[in-house]
């Protein structure tokens, strides 16, 4: 059966090549720093599983020690100038795309159908996994088709995926810190002070104050933690639960459903939500780390007005 | 009440303000907020390698990467340029519409891994919407190239959260439910999709109008950056 685990040694398997090209790069000052950052991150992918987490957390607290003094470099990376991307751009036309195009189709077709497919009666794939089994299958299957396409040198693919993974750096791990401060977090019990902080200040004696709050409340805890997922247990059960469904009547499916949904509109514009605003940024190579932020706040501000309105009309519409 | 566990709250803000490196002020506010809620430093950092070594799932989108970079060193990007020049309907604010709405389709669908930015934004939706306005205005102004950057990062993700939730098997509807039945209400999965259609409609008129506007004010932040840059 193909578990995450296989998707976790090819990630390895890449880090560790992107390792040795930072190691090779004499064009890096930093080369040193690059070449322990991302050896670390591959190492908790290839021996994460078996690692103990007391070992797992000292690298991940290195790894963050690297990037936070005096930070990882860039080399000059060996690939092709704009003149000979617009000829080969011009000779290889639409195949191009080919590659490309397989990625997500694969990923869909493999969403679809894997999660039936037998092998002698076990699974052949993880079911529960099989979204990110299929996108892994999906990739490689495109790399195959790329190199029989472009025909590169062997260690080409490794090259430029380190050149992008270099305009990433750091951003790229971190989603991955941030759930490690969520867990934190809730090991603290942070939601339960901030829950006790929001129901002790504010009154909340009439419904359509409640239905604020809850959704500002979904909204700012959201933008404080990175993520509606952590915000949304604190604001139901502080407010959403006792005050909306409990004392003034409200349907619970609506008050939790469209909070969800306030909570993504301070997901819009938190520097916390790595992933989505930050990691874009290096991604696109944008000077302003705040640039994709700034984009989405008129949209978050109008949908989260348009959210509020949304609760208080449909969970009293008895 | 212990409100020396909000330490690590401020800690994250101040961090930003102070633009300090983003990686070390999480570690840093974590392990403030667990010795602050009264674990011992080796508990600290375990909880950091567990939960670390348990989300390696949301990295598996750097596995795109050897494909998206082979293709951009063979010209990806350039003969997407070139393709949606030839298109005199293209517009930005047209092109990035057309990607909102396959993003939100495709999400409600449960496919939400058919967009992203290491697969799609970078190689080729940016690519478009930039191409686009290029052929209207001509050369861009490197400050507009990055606006229309980021509005392409941003429809990615309002497509992506305001889809998602109409799939009945998605992680924040499946929370949901848990969340309710542990406090003795139950509700089928299809009644919480259901209530986030209204929202998804809301999002898709509001951000697309917002893009179809942003084709009127590109032609003013075109003019206004060259005359600066002169």
């Amino acid at each position: 059966m193909i578990t995450l685990e296989f998707i976790y040694v090819l990630m390895g398997l890449l880090l560790a090549g992107i390792t040795l090209v930072s190691a090779r790069d004499r064009t890096n000052r930093k080369r040193w720093k690059n070449t322990a950052f991302w050896g670390m991150y591959a190492v908790t992918f290839l021996f994460g599983s078996y690692l103990p987490h007391l070992a797992s957390g000292a690298m991940v607290i290195a790894m963050a020690a690297v990037a936070g003094f005096g930070g990882l470099g860039k080399g000059d990376p060996d690939t092709t100038t704009q003149a000979e991307r617009v000829e080969s751009a011009g000779r290889l036309r639409n195949r191009l795309y080919i590659p490309a195009l397989l990625i997500p189709g694969l990923a869909l077709l493999g969403t679809l159908t894997l999660k039936k497919a037998t092998l002698r009666g076990t699974p052949l794939v993880d079911p529960k996994q099989v979204t990110v089994i299929s996108l892994g299958i999906a990739t490689l299957v495109a790399l195959a088709a790329a190199v029989a396409l472009l025909r590169p040198r062997a260690a080409t693919p490794v090259r430029e995926a380190r050149r992008l993974m270099d305009t990433v750096g750091w951003a790229a791990v971190l989603p991955q810190m941030l759930a490690a401060l969520g867990a934190l977090f809730a090991l603290a019990g942070v939601g339960k002070v901030v829950s006790e902080v929001t129901t002790r200040w504010i009154p909340l004696t009439t419904p359509f104050a409640a239905v604020v709050v809850y959704a500002l409340g979904m909204a700012l805890f959201t933008m404080l933690m990175g993520n509606a997922f952590a915000a949304f247990p604190v604001m139901a059960a502080g407010i959403g639960l006792p005050l909306i469904v409990g004392r003034f009547g409200g349907d619970p499916a609506v008050v939790s459903a469209i909070g969800m949904l306030a909570g993504f509109c301070g997901t819009l514009m938190t520097p916390m939500a790595a992933n989505f605003n930050i990691v874009p940024v290096a991604l696109l190579e944008l000077p302003d780390e705040k640039s994709v932020i700034r984009v989405q706040v008129p949209t978050a501000l109008i949908l989260l007005a348009v959210n509020t309105l949304l609760i208080y009309f449909l969970a009293f519409r008895r | 009440m212990h409100w020396f566990v909000l330490v690590g709250v401020v800690i994250v803000i101040v961090g930003f303000v102070l633009r300090l490196n983003p990686l070390l002020v999480v570690t840093v506010a974590g392990i403030a907020t667990g010795l602050a809620g009264g674990l011992d430093l080796v508990a600290v950092v375990e909880a950091f390698g567990k939960s670390f070594i348990e989300n390696r799932y949301v990295a598996i989108v750097w596995l795109v990467l050897p494909v998206i970079g082979l293709l951009e060193r063979y010209g990806l990007q350039e003969r997407t340029r070139e393709l949606v020049s030839r298109v005199h309907a293209a517009t930005t604010g047209r092109v990035l519409l057309s990607y909102l709405a396959v993003r939100q389709i495709t999400a409600a669908l449960g496919l939400t891994s058919l967009g992203g930015h290491a697969q799609m934004v970078r190689p080729l939706i940016a690519p478009m919407a930039e191409a686009a306005a290029e052929t209207k205005h001509g050369d861009l102004p490197l400050t507009v190239r990055e606006r229309i950057r980021a509005y392409a990062a941003a429809t990615d993700n309002v497509g992506l959260f305001f889809g998602e939730d109409i799939f009945i098997a998605i992680g924040s509807i499946l929370l949901i439910r848990g969340f309710l039945e542990q406090n003795g209400i139950t509700i089928e999965p299809i009644h919480l999709a259901l209530w986030a259609i209204p929202t998804a409609i809301a999002a898709f008129l509001v951000h697309g109008a917002r893009l179809l506007l942003l084709d009127r004010r590109l032609a003013a932040q075109v003019e206004a950056a060259r005359a600066e840059e002169r």
